[in-house]
């Protein structure tokens, strides 16, 4: 049971920025990417989810064996898939909860109605592993919120969706070292034998907090290098700059 | 007894014409009287016959007539569309003949259908005051709580109004909107029927609201009723109106005018929730007059028809008065919301707000057209106006015309228009979530109209909110 990509192609406005990626995540791992800015990290993260800017020109993506591309963006979410977004929009006038609702109702089957009593109390019990306050449940949906909000709201979303294949892209940008470790803490909350995490990051502080089975580095729409842990550290300390060298060994 | 819906089944059909399982269906005709088609002097003279007017009715609408032919249309500032009424073809005056019921039980089955399938008994025994239901022409239906009537309140259709409430009803009759106001009011005035005409005596505060339901069910149909509120002073009430009609091969006529009248501190909250079928020309005129410290406040919401052409206004007449439009339309293919509102403000202290939010969706259209006149002599006077438009997919078209006229130094207003659209990224944002397109959509319209949809009694807010959900569901895929 894994997501795999095998030799995936892709271009954004006629530009090729996926340059046969290759990557298997098995439920119960959590993977991290990283790399410089530009090597196509949230790319990645955008095509699996399916967005219309990119077009896929070679290569599959498939989850427990199933062709992903195959799904429409909707789909794929209640399939299992959950990108955790580095930029959040914003929903004006939907608040949280009946935003939330509404994406738990769309996996419900025809004619069964949301259990509202549950609900509340489920997204009440994650609210609180992840410090927010009550009160954010009529908000509406990303509307004036700090960077720290949105990302919190996004794991909230993450841990009520129970997806099986979450994909967080560049989650720690934008949050002070509090927040990383309620974001990091709502995630460790996650990791189970029966998902999968890929997590994309420019900065290894981050897996400090969500510690990765496996860490690949990405350059120029390739993963170029993958090891465990410790090649974040690796990273941390001597940079990309083995990049330009590696590139042409 | 038949449902025609067969006639409704047009797959080719862009416009969407939404919740059709509930508004779209017809009856077969019965009417005992019929003006038929085209309008002269002597189809103005069979309405009165018919509905046995007295002489200064008759008076009343054979000048309207020729008030009405020798205005033009007014395409010099609104649409070319309006050029496509075939006034020869519609018809002007039909009924059964039946006084309205004051049981539905009495009702003729065929019309108890229509309403029950249109959930008015239903919503009448849990929230309202009082319904008065009216098919094609006339009232059917017409009812209100005992309680109400002991106190004094009159509410009654317009021929009875006219009739046995003359005192009342003639001083202000064509008063708050003169015969002349526009062409189409005085279209009204020539062949007006059916409507409400309402009065709250002194003091009296209906808690619950009274509700009018206009249903058109015969093609090439025009309706034009007319309604008359008056809250005597310190009176507050509530009226809702809704409408629908089925969708027919040809264009349908809807042309009403609505007069209130808030005397001294007086209420009168005048809630619409529209839904015609998309080939309706809906040409409606809307004022009320507020007097000293008397507020009138229009909640308007504007979904289907083909051509919805409506500017409710306020005249705030006696000092501390207030006026208030609040206004949501829904454009989608094929269709022309041009609303808006209107504020004349002719006493000192006076304040107005008006907040308009319109949804174009696909080629249809939205037009804002505000009027706000603050004379010199006065002083204090206050108004607030908010627009803001939504669009969804780039055919879309909305277009503002702010009038505001302020003489003198002593006001303030204050005027604030925004266009905003359902971006690509909020939509893949949702639908990465797991909500299909249609769901995603209407999920962004309602937070869009949201914090006016909160203005409304709770009944309405959730059948606007189910109405908006089946036309942006249909609007995509």
């Amino acid at each position: 049971m894994s997501l795999v990509i095998e030799n995936l192609h892709a271009n954004v406005e006629g530009t090729e920025i996926l340059k046969g990626l290759s990557l298997t995540i098995p439920k119960g791992e959590v993977h991290a990417i990283m790399g410089p800015n530009g090597s196509g990290k949230s790319t990645l993260s955008k095509i699996l989810a399916g967005h219309e800017d990119y077009e896929v020109t070679a290569g599959t993506a498939t989850m427990d064996g199933a062709d992903i591309f195959e799904l429409s963006v909707d789909e794929r979410s209640r399939e299992g898939i959950f990108l955790a977004f580095q930029y959040p929009a914003e929903v004006p006038g939907v608040s949280n909860a009946n935003f939330l609702r509404a994406a738990l109702q769309a996996r419900l089957p025809e004619g069964e109605e949301i259990d509202a009593v549950a609900f509340y109390h489920q997204m009440y019990e994650k609210m609180d592993t992840l410090e927010m306050d009550r009160k954010f449940t009529a908000r509406a949906v990303n509307e004036g919120f700090s960077g720290g909000e949105k990302k919190r709201n996004e794991i909230l979303q993450m841990m009520m969706l129970e997806p099986q294949y979450c994909l967080l892209d560049e989650t720690d940008s934008g949050l002070d070292i509090d927040a990383l470790k309620v974001v990091a803490k709502g995630v460790n909350a996650m990791r189970s034998p029966d998902r999968g995490f890929l997590v994309i990051t420019h900065y290894q502080r981050l897996l400090d907090y969500i510690e990765p089975d496996h860490v690949h580095v990405m350059s120029d729409g390739q993963i170029v290098k993958s090891g465990d842990k410790s090649l974040a550290l690796e990273l941390e300390a001597s940079g990309y700059e083995f990049l330009k060298e590696g590139a042409t060994a | 007894m038949s449902f025609d819906s067969d006639i409704v089944e047009d797959d080719t059909a862009k416009a969407i014409d939404i919740d059709r399982s509930k508004g779209d269906f017809s009856f077969p005709e019965n009417h005992k009287y019929d003006a038929g088609r085209g309008l002269t002097k002597a189809t103005v003279d069979y309405i009165c016959d018919v509905k046995e007017d007295p002489d200064w009715v008759r008076e009343f609408r054979h000048r309207a007539l020729e008030v009405f032919e020798s205005k033009p249309m007014p395409t010099n500032w609104a649409t070319e569309d309006l050029n496509n009424i075939d006034f020869d073809i519609i018809r002007y005056y039909l009924s059964d003949g039946q006084k309205p019921k004051r049981s539905w039980d009495e009702v003729p089955p065929e019309v108890l259908e229509t309403f029950e399938r249109l959930g008015i008994p239903e919503q009448e025994r849990a929230f309202l005051a009082g319904v008065e239901a009216q098919y094609d022409s006339e009232a059917s239906y017409s009812n209100m709580k005992d309680a109400l009537e002991k106190e004094g309140v009159i509410f009654v259709n317009s021929k009875e109004g006219l009739k046995e409430h003359e005192e009342i009803f003639r001083p202000w009759f064509g008063k708050v909107i003169p015969t002349g106001d526009n062409k189409f009011s005085a279209l009204n005035s020539a062949v007006f029927s059916g409507g409400s005409f309402i009065y709250v005596p002194k003091g009296v505060k209906l808690k619950q609201p009274l509700q009018a339901y206009f249903r058109i069910n015969s093609e090439n149909f025009g309706q034009f009723e007319r309604t008359l509120i008056i809250a005597d002073e310190g009176a507050e009430i509530t009226y809702m109106e809704g409408c629908t009609a089925p969708k027919f091969e040809t264009a349908t006529l809807h042309s009403a005018v609505v007069e209130l009248v808030a005397l001294k501190g007086a209420k009168i909250q005048y809630i619409t929730v529209q839904n015609w079928s998309s080939n309706v020309y809906n040409l409606v005129t809307k004022r009320g007059i507020a007097h000293e410290d008397a507020e009138v406040r229009w909640i308007d919401c504007n979904i289907g028809s083909r051509l919805t052409m409506k500017y409710p206004g306020v005249v705030m007449k006696g000092e501390r008065a207030r006026g208030e439009v609040i206004s949501i339309a829904l454009a989608n293919d094929g269709q022309h919301q041009d609303t808006g509102a209107k504020m004349i403000h002719a006493a000192d202290n006076t304040t107005s707000n008006v907040v308009s939010k319109s949804i174009s969706v696909g080629e249809g259209r939205s037009t804002y057209r505000g009027q706000v006149h603050i004379p010199k002599n006065l002083k204090g006077c206050k108004n607030n106006t908010e627009c803001d438009a939504l669009l969804i997919n780039s055919h879309s078209r909305t277009d503002t015309y702010p009038a505001i006229t302020v003489r003198g130094n002593q006001h303030v207003t204050q005027h604030e228009a925004s266009v905003s659209q359902v971006s690509e990224e909020m939509l893949f944002y949702m639908q990465q979530r797991g909500i299909d397109e249609g769901q995603a959509m209407s999920l962004a319209v309602n937070g869009f109209i949201n914090d006016l949809v909160r203005e409304f009694p709770m009944e309405y807010s959730v059948e606007l909110k189910r109405l908006i959900e089946l036309e942006m569901e249909g609007s995509v895929g």
